[in-house]
């Protein structure tokens, strides 16, 4: 019936789910129940209402009639169904008007490219049977299709005419169908400026040719397997569980919803007295405790007193190494071995032999992970030793109950009062105002309190 | 490593060349074997040996997959969800658009946070990219930029895009700063980035590209420190692992993988190939020892590390667009998708069903992350706006 110069099928991966909707929508026992639809004087067969289709949705996916709606309209978007009034306005409403599905020839997974041609044919034909119906854009584009193809107008003109001709030798109905489906093609592939473009899909991926050797040999490692133990997922949700903003509330309220920023000010790593959540989750793991600078801090002022800070300090230099430039690797790893490792050392660190002779071979040849294995073995010696045992004193102990418990505000309480909204103070002026406070300690002169520290 | 306790590889002497160093436990021809990285990656690129053809290794590849297979269904215990039946189901959740940031031209394609909890920087198709309130804007020579990380300082963002290229540019006081002026390329791929993300500090980069490759970058010098080879096709996302001591991040691919690597050999150490389609997102779970993933066939899921295997998959028959990028919240008991068909879909990890759906963005949602102290997530649409919901 119509002519394309190019066919070919891509896996369009968008539309074979979307198509398995349409098929199961047109399932003659388990699919919308059709009619014949009045369109002026035509009696349109095989079609059904918006609001039918919103049903099914709704009853075939359990879904409320939102949701059902939303799908719908995507369905009509992508050209799977189109509506008989008002055919440009790819719109689903729910309500008694018509809509019909698109034939499969024309479904947008068959993917062929839509060509230049066969628009300039569809124009032409529209041209023809009555001139003056092609809208502005269409008229814009039917006339940079004449210059473009210029040399296959002939072409073109032949087969609008041919392809007229044959419709007119159909039934009313049948044309009327055909029209409508093959105008509902073009909207979607030739959409007018500013509207949805389903041809919109991003960078194109897949840029690699072949696969490399990884089809070969390599797929062959099987890790020791071990049981799943699912309650691990179980026991941590719990344990953040009112810890998590979005499942218990934030006390004493989300800032993002109330506009008011006690929270964040109240949790900020200068504060001198934290809130009582957060110690709390000091005690979860030992890498709470290290990732938040305050309990960092904390915990320190507590090593200092058992004199073991050094195995703190030591694995904080092994963290600068290990993320820090490149360029310093070297000289940072001398100065952690004469202050952490080398004999008689300030700061010495309790490594064991074998270790420290591994380290000493890879101080010869200084790289990144050089001081892992030793860096490793501290963390364990602090998680096993230091860790436990600081939980359990009077130091932490007097945080957890000298700790601030905000109340929850309930909303209610300020149903008008609009707080303004500040910035919140610049890292990068945060940082600069801590690097000149640095700087004034090490030329001697008087502590400058930046205001630019708290907010 | 530390708090992980299921490292895969284990360090000896190598079967083939003797030298200690961290080994691969493989099996060739069912038999167990214990070679090093650098032996394994020597025999496999061997060419086909005597009676070996690309169909025998393929049909090869394909027993062995199979077997491995097998292997996992062995230890299949209960399903996450059934585990988790007498969990307490949630309340209503009620979660709305709390700011709505307009001030992109044009699709917005990538965001991050930045730690204060409160910055967003996010990049998008056009030109300009700018931070929240118009703070600043940078011209890129590229068109799409989907790759923006923060740096933890909270003084420097990195991007890229289409340029393949990824820049680190410092961020200053001065408004009317020409900003792409003191900009720094730092990593180079021979195909477009798809994300990057700092480590622990604002020296090191990491990236993935259509490439096909994952890569370590030095920022202060550009030099490439470490690569990742495996994927077979554009690598789309990565995440990594969120462990102090942890040296381990995950990538997502074109080719269906979802694979974990060792940031320090360079190495993969587990892969999982259940998805049916490209993954676009990948996300570790708050503890690490799970990673969600979001792909073009419609579906998230859950992996767990330990039990090296897929243990939940989030999906509805209703949901027919792919994920574009995943998130948890900070108890890890809810997932947030943000989907093609607009719409950002909210999980229960553990019971698997779906706790609600939000409507809001005019077009694809393509961009989501839940920011640092769990309080809001910002969502990212081609409909030129970010939304944070709370």
């Amino acid at each position: 019936v119509f002519t394309f110069i190019l066919k070919f099928q891509h896996d369009h991966k968008v539309s074979l789910p979307m198509e398995q909707v349409i098929v199961a929508m047109q399932d003659p026992d388990l699919g919308i129940k059709m009619k014949n639809q009045r369109l002026l004087i035509t009696v349109i067969p095989h079609a059904m209402t918006g609001n039918d289709i919103v049903e099914w949705l709704m009853k075939k996916y359990s879904i409320m009639e939102e949701e059902a709606l939303h799908v719908g309209d995507l369905l009509v978007r992508h050209g799977y169904i189109y509506p008989l009034k008002e055919p440009r306005n790819l719109v689903l409403r729910p309500d008694e008007s018509p809509y019909r599905f698109q034939t499969p020839y024309f479904w947008s997974s068959q993917q062929w490219p839509a060509s230049e041609l066969d628009y300039a044919i569809y124009l032409t034909k529209k041209n023809i049977r009555k001139q003056g119906q092609l809208i502005d854009y269409e008229k814009e584009n039917y006339n940079l299709l004449h210059k473009r193809i210029n040399h296959t107008w002939d072409f073109v003109v032949m087969q609008a005419k041919e392809q007229l001709r044959a419709s007119k030798q159909r039934r009313k109905a049948d044309r009327i169908v055909l029209e409508c489906q093959e105008q509902a093609y073009w909207l979607i592939n030739r959409p007018p400026p500013g509207a949805f473009d389903i041809r919109e899909h991003g960078p194109e991926r897949r840029n690699r040719l072949t696969s490399r050797v990884q089809l070969v040999r390599l797929h062959s490692f099987i890790i020791h397997q071990k049981k799943i133990h699912d309650r691990t997922f179980i026991k941590y949700s719990e344990q953040y569980f009112s810890h998590d903003p979005m499942m218990h509330g934030c006390p004493p309220s989300n800032p993002w919803i109330t506009d008011d920023i006690t929270h964040w000010a109240l949790n900020t790593n200068t504060v001198s007295t934290p809130t009582k959540l957060r110690v709390e989750r000091w005690s979860f793991r030992f890498m709470e405790l290290l990732s938040d600078p305050l309990g960092r801090l904390k915990f320190m002022e507590y090593l200092e007193k058992e004199f073991s800070a050094e195995n703190l300090c030591f694995w904080e230099a092994c963290e600068d190494i290990r993320h820090g430039e490149n360029s310093r690797i070297p000289q940072k790893v001398q100065e952690v071995y004469k202050q952490f490792l080398a004999p008689g050392a300030s700061k010495w660190v309790n490594v064991d032999s074998k270790t420290m002779e591994k380290t000493l071979e890879g101080l010869r040849r200084p790289n990144r992970f050089v001081m892992d294995d030793a860096q490793m073995h501290i963390y364990f010696l602090m998680k096993k030793d230091s860790y436990p045992r600081y939980l359990k004193s009077d130091l932490y102990k007097n945080l957890l109950v000298k700790a601030i418990a905000p109340q929850e505000t309930k909303r209610s309480v300020f149903p008008f009062m609009r707080r303004h909204r500040h910035s919140s103070p610049n890292p990068a002026l945060v940082a600069q105002a801590l690097e000149e406070d640095g700087k004034a300690k090490r030329l001697g002169s008087p502590r400058i309190t930046s205001p630019a520290t708290s907010p | 490593m530390c708090d992980q306790t299921f490292l895969a590889i284990t360090f000896g002497p190598c079967d083939n060349c003797s030298e200690t160093k961290p080994l691969m436990n493989i099996y060739v021809k069912n038999e167990p074997i214990n070679y090093c990285s650098l032996c394994v990656e020597r025999m496999a690129c061997q060419g086909l040996g005597p009676n070996e053809t690309l169909a025998t290794l393929k049909t090869e590849s394909e027993t062995l997959k199979t077997k491995l297979e097998e292997e996992r269904a062995k230890l299949h215990d209960a399903e996450l969800h059934q585990v988790a039946e007498k969990v307490e189901a949630l309340g209503q959740f009620i979660i709305k658009t709390r700011r709505t940031l307009k001030g992109h031209g044009n699709k917005v394609l990538c965001m991050d946070w930045c730690k204060d909890k409160r910055r967003i920087v996010s990049s998008s198709q056009v030109r300009p990219f700018r931070w929240r309130r118009h703070e600043h804007a940078v011209t890129m020579p590229c068109t799409w930029v989907m790759a923006c990380a923060y740096a933890p300082s909270g003084c420097a963002v990195a991007c890229g895009g289409l340029d393949n290229k990824c820049s680190v540019y410092p961020l200053s006081l001065d408004k009317n700063e020409n900003l792409a002026a003191k900009k720094k390329s730092v990593a180079m791929h021979t195909n477009y980035l798809s994300a990057c993300s700092f480590t622990n500090s604002d020296m090191q980069i990491l990236t993935s590209s259509g490439d096909g490759t994952c890569a370590l970058w030095d920022v202060e010098s550009g030099q490439l420190l470490q690569s990742f080879h495996g994927h077979s096709a554009d690598v789309l996302c990565l995440d990594l692992a969120p462990s102090e001591t942890g040296n381990t991040f995950v990538s997502g691919g074109c080719d269906k993988k979802a694979n974990v690597w060792d940031m320090r050999s360079g190495q993969c150490i587990q892969s999982f190939e259940s998805h049916e389609s490209d993954i676009n997102s990948v996300r570790y779970y708050p503890s690490g020892d799970a990673f969600a993933s979001g792909s073009d066939d419609a579906t998230c899921r859950l992996f767990d590390l330990r039990a090296d295997r897929e243990v939940s998959v989030y999906s509805k028959d209703s949901i027919i667009f792919g994920v574009s990028s995943v998130d948890f919240s900070l108890s890890g008991r809810l997932l947030f998708g943000g989907y093609n068909d607009y719409t950002i879909n909210v999980w229960d990890v553990l019971k698997g069903t779906r706790v609600s759906i939000l409507f809001g963005h005019e077009n694809r949602v393509s961009t989501l992350r839940v920011s640092p102290d769990g309080t809001a997530f910002c969502s990212g649409s081609w409909d030129h706006t970010l939304r944070i919901w709370a």
